[in-house]
């Protein structure tokens, strides 16, 4: 037997199964505080693989590190909403009382302070995750406490100060988070009693659930839109040893964190959601895939699927139907925004780097280990079982003719009361903003980075699929704010999100960066804009998924939107601005040869 | 269902063609003499769809042509201006994102990264350029990885595999980080024949083979006469 | 009619493309029919005297003075190419990007081999010589560039091509053979 804790041990209770790669990875990193080239090594050995596909793997993903991280590792959110509430100071005040650096570890190893793309807190920035707890509404003196807990030694858990409200507080999970649901709406944020969706699935035949679905004309929560009930059909009809059903639960797109608090609160939906997918597409088993930011749920989580197992409302002969038997798993992500992208999730699903997949074969034909699969969104499948429980028809009465039900928003930035909101399609981002307190807003970033930016003008546009669609991030951007730092963090985010496997993302994404920043600092021209343009298109056009096809969206949306705000910013009948400057190229060898750099070589224009 | 034609129709830039079901729309233009670049593409291995050189259009929609089968009646957008421009900003965003100091390159003149640079006469990138700083290493006993030429075409990652079946070069982290890697044991373990092969198989002078250089004098180069895809297009007559 | 002036220079580059520019042989006797030189090493003419249609620039820039030239040069020519991978790629010289300046110095004036050991270590700071850029750059991140002739060197056909085509006012019509990079 090998010792317990040891990386043997966690191989064996893993069955040298080489799709379970990520999951022991993150229980080495957990337990050692990094994956060392000898653990690597080690696991390559115990799975059959290449040490250098383990160290892919490893290397892919935010939360796993070949250093030690620090006997706390600290990550420090960076997205806007972060930004707009206070992050600087929040940053400045972690690195003077921790003594290092961003990127660093404190000397002795004891605290690792690092940046992090959005976590799903958005409501309450600026928030960090330390050792997988979260930590919320961070100002420099909740900092400093919190630094010198770590100094103390403290368990990381003990440091919170209060729990946040309704499962936020339950044993299991214990965070400080907040659910802030400002406005519950009838199909997913209403109560729901367990086993009520799945009990009436099975009194039809599969093909009735999907027939159900179909006719509610649910369409998917998660960005895309596809229709639900055509996904479960064309799973069904696939042949394959196995069917799977996956939630995706990666909500990664900065600004939203509604399917945190669906998870939080309507777990029991979305499980039951599951269960009727599962019924719907032939499948067994289930997948969870849950973002490595919200591991914080997964003990309370995994507490319930043990509960359903007891009521049979999971496991052999659900709810008494012969031959349908259903169970979930959890598996957790560990930090790659690329892996909300279904192919992507399902790649880190089984153990490898969360890069895309070439389509075709879709999902449906060949997901989880290449077996018939549908992904679905975490309110999608609330949904689906929400549309089994009260009727297709009851469901269409609500929302617009082609995007029926609600919408859950997730609303963050400048208004006064962030949270999530359950609206009806069809809402106009006006009255969203009157029901958030943020009406006067300059813009509104509907759908996160990948989504548009809209001015005031169109405030009358509609939450909609027809109009805006949007996965449910909604970002207020207040009057002073300046519209080109939003846009640049954006874009950092894309291009530290990439996940490399194609060149127009991997290496376009960072050139669009560098113009924009050309022209945000005076030196561009109205040739920058149309450049700018251009090569956005020509990113969208040529990526391979998603994550490419829209990374310019923050630019192209604005420039059209905006686009006053770009003119204004470039020189005007200049053809040509370089955005070398040779007082601030000199400077490096003036400091090594003490050389003075004459004040008439800066003149500036030469053309 | 119906079954399946033996020969599916299809038209590229309206020229008639015709493929066999499940033909990729790369392949089936290949045969019919027609070339749609591609630089990560190596006949045998699974296409990766990472370099997107060979994008096409269809309907309006854009689609890598190594990776997306050709269907009955599908009408494929290839050798159009505004394309052949996005396609030429890929390779020109190649090279300002390593360093491709094409003169002092073992590979120059074979090199696939350059011939359609060549092809698409691309006198100067249209982007900035990155100057990253990159390194050779050395992986194993035989190969040389220079880094600042390497385009992440995955084709060592997906080609060069032992006898078990386990990848000898692999990729590590991700976006613009992104590295191409090696099992350093693996790597001492490859014989000459399968190190020349990888380096023979790399498209451009990343994957080299110690103590091997500048062999073959300028003028008689792979590229040096003709455009890459001449072999395709001729095979039309 | 006056005759088209044409000036020239090597910033960061090694006067091959300047060799080059001489290989085109006897189509050079045409060459002077056809254009009057100012300021360039191949007559030696050092200041700009006049205003020049064509200006032709080899090297990238690697310091200061290669800046103030390159500007000289847009502000005097109507058209200026960039010939060459070390004006439009930055070249071999470029090779030191990726490597902070303090240790190009360093290497260059303490470590090299043929420094002597025993002399004391001087790193040259004479005001009057230029200052090293932290990059090598090409020409067209600097001035604006309306031509660009690639090659190491660029061959003599396709200098000779392109000068005749601007002289002829034709637009350059380049074909396979022309465009090498080595
Ligand atoms: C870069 C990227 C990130 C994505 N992130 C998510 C996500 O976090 N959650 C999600 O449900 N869908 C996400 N998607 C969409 C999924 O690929 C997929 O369309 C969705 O999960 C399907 O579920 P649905 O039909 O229920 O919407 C993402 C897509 C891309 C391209
Ligand atoms: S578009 Fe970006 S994220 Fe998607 S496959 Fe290409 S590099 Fe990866
Ligand atoms: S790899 Fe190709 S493009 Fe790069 S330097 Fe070598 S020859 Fe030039
Ligand atoms: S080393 Fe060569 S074959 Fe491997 S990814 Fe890089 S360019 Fe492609």
């Amino acid at each position: 037997m090998p010792a317990e804790g040891s990386l043997a041990s966690i191989l064996a209770r893993h069955r040298r199964d080489r799709t379970r790669l990520i999951d022991i990875l993150r229980e080495v990193q957990a337990k050692n505080g990094h994956i060392s080239p000898e653990a690597a090594a080690e696991i390559a050995a115990g799975l059959g693989l290449s040490t250098v596909e383990v160290e892919g793997a490893a290397t892919f993903y935010h939360f796993f590190s070949a250093r030690p991280a620090g006997t706390y590792a600290v990550y420090l959110n960076d997205n806007i909403v972060s930004v707009m509430k206070g992050r600087a100071a929040v940053a400045s005040a972690f690195e003077k009382a921790a003594g290092c650096r961003f990127g660093e570890t404190t000397p002795d190893g004891r605290i690792g302070l690092y940046r992090t793309s959005c976590i799903g807190m958005n409501d309450q920035e600026p928030a960090a995750l330390i050792n997988g707890v979260v930590f919320t509404k961070l100002t420099p003196a909740k900092v400093k406490l919190i630094v010198e807990g770590m100094n103390a030694g403290m368990n990381v858990r003990a440091m919170i100060a209060a729990t946040g409200d309704g499962a936020n507080a339950a044993k299991l999970v214990r965070a400080m988070v907040k659910n802030n649901i400002r406005k519950e709406g009838p199909v997913i944020l209403a109560s729901f009693r367990s086993g009520a969706a799945v009990k009436k699935a099975v009194k039809i035949t599969p093909e009735g659930v999907i027939a159900e679905v179909k006719k509610a004309n649910l369409l998917g929560r998660g960005g895309a839109g596809f229709p639900t009930g055509l996904k479960w059909e064309f799973c069904r009809r696939e042949k394959g040893e196995n069917h799977y059903v996956v939630c995706n639960a990666d909500e990664g797109e900065p600004g939203t964190f509604k399917d945190r608090v669906i998870l939080t609160e309507r777990p029991h939906l979305l499980f039951e959601g599951m269960t009727v997918a599962g019924y719907a597409v032939g499948a067994r088993k289930g997948l969870l895939y849950l973002r490595g930011e919200y591991a914080y749920l997964a003990p309370y989580l995994e507490s319930l699927l043990a509960g359903l197992r007891k009521k049979n409302l999971l496991g052999k002969r659900i709810a008494g139907k012969a031959g349908f038997s259903f169970d979930i798993e959890i598996k957790l992500g560990a930090g790659a925004y690329v892996c909300g992208e279904e192919s992507a999730l399902l790649q880190s699903a089984q153990g490898e780097r969360g890069e895309p997949r070439d389509r075709p074969p879709f999902p449906v034909q060949s997901g989880f280990l290449f077996q018939p699969t549908t992904v679905n969104n975490v309110e999608t499948l609330c949904a689906a079982a929400r549309i089994i429980e009260k009727g297709a028809d009851w469901f269409k009465a609500m929302g617009t003719p082609r995007s029926a039900g609600t919408k859950v928003l997730s609303v963050s930035g400048d208004c006064k009361k962030p949270g999530v909101y359950e609206v009806p399609f069809g809402l106009t981002v006006r009255r969203l903003l009157e029901m958030a307190g943020g009406p006067d807003a300059q813009a509104v970033q509907i759908g996160g980075p990948s989504g548009a930016c809209i001015s005031r003008g169109q405030l009358e546009r509609a939450i909609a699929f027809e109009d805006l669609a949007t996965g449910g991030s909604i970002i207020v951007i207040g009057p002073g704010r300046d519209l080109f730092e939003v846009i640049r963090n954006f874009m950092e985010f894309f291009v530290e999100e990439s996940c490399g496997w194609c060149v127009p993302c991997r290496a376009g994404n960072p050139l669009l960066l560098r113009k924009l920043e050309k022209i945000m600092s005076g030196k561009g021209t109205p040739a920058d804009i149309i450049e700018i343009e251009s090569w956005g298109r020509i990113i969208k056009a040529m990526s391979r998924c998603g994550l490419g096809q829209t990374s310019p969206n923050p630019i192209l949306t604005t420039i059209q939107n905006f686009r006053e705000m770009y003119e204004s910013k470039v020189e005007r009948g200049r053809d040509f601005l370089p955005e070398f400057d040779l007082a601030e190229a000199v400077k490096e060898a003036s400091a090594v040869t003490g050389q003075v750099f004459a004040a008439s070589d800066t003149e500036q224009s030469h053309e | 269902m119906s079954k399946p034609k033996a020969r599916i129709s299809f038209t590229v830039d309206g020229k008639k063609c015709s493929a066999a079901p499940g033909q990729t729309i790369l392949q089936a233009a290949k045969d019919n003499g027609i070339y749609i670049p591609a630089l990560c593409r190596w006949e045998g291995f699974k296409p990766a769809g990472a370099c997107r050189v060979c994008t096409v259009r269809v309907g309006g929609r854009y689609m890598a042509a190594c990776t997306q089968p050709v269907t009955d009646g599908m009408a494929v957008e290839n050798d159009v201006p505004d394309l052949q421009d996005m396609r030429k900003a890929l390779i020109e965003m190649l090279f300002v994102e390593g360093n491709h100091m094409c003169p002092t390159c073992e590979k120059s003149g074979n090199c696939e990264l350059q011939a359609l640079a060549y092809r698409f006469l691309m006198l100067v990138p249209r982007f900035p350029f990155q100057f990253p700083a990159r390194r050779v290493e050395p992986a194993g006993k035989k190969i040389l990885l220079e880094h600042n030429r390497c385009i992440k075409c995955l084709r060592c990652v997906r080609g060069v595999r032992t006898r078990d079946n386990k990848a000898v070069f692999g990729t590590l982290r991700r976006s613009r980080d992104k590295k191409i890697s090696v099992d350093q044991v693996l790597a001492s373990a490859l014989t000459d024949k399968q190190a020349r092969q990888a380096m023979d198989r790399c498209p451009v002078g990343s994957i080299l083979k110690k103590e091997v250089g500048f062999a073959v004098p300028i003028g008689r180069r792979k590229y040096d006469k003709e455009p890459i895809g001449s072999d395709v297009e001729k095979a039309r007559g | 009619m006056s005759k088209p002036v044409v000036a020239t220079a090597s910033l960061a580059g090694c006067f091959g493309c300047h060799m080059s520019f001489l290989d085109i042989d006897e189509r050079i006797l045409t060459l002077i029919d056809l254009v009057e030189f100012n300021k360039s090493p191949i007559d030696d003419i050092k200041t700009f005297t006049k205003p020049v249609d064509i200006g032709i620039i080899e090297g990238g820039c690697c310091n200061s003075e290669n800046v103030e030239v390159l500007r000289e040069f847009r502000k005097h020519c109507q058209v200026l190419i960039s010939l060459g991978e070390c004006a439009i790629m930055g070249g071999l010289p470029a090779m030191r990007n990726a490597i902070p300046v303090r240790e190009c110095l360093e290497e260059a004036y303490f470590h090299s081999p043929t420094i002597d050991p025993s002399e004391p270590k001087i790193m040259p700071g004479d005001e009057d010589l230029p200052i090293i850029l932290d990059k090598v750059l090409p020409l067209h991140e600097i001035v604006k560039i309306d031509a660009f002739l690639p090659g190491c060197p660029p061959s003599a056909d396709l200098i000779w091509k392109a000068l005749t085509s601007l002289l002829e006012g034709k637009p350059l019509d380049l074909s396979y053979n022309l465009v090498k990079f080595d």
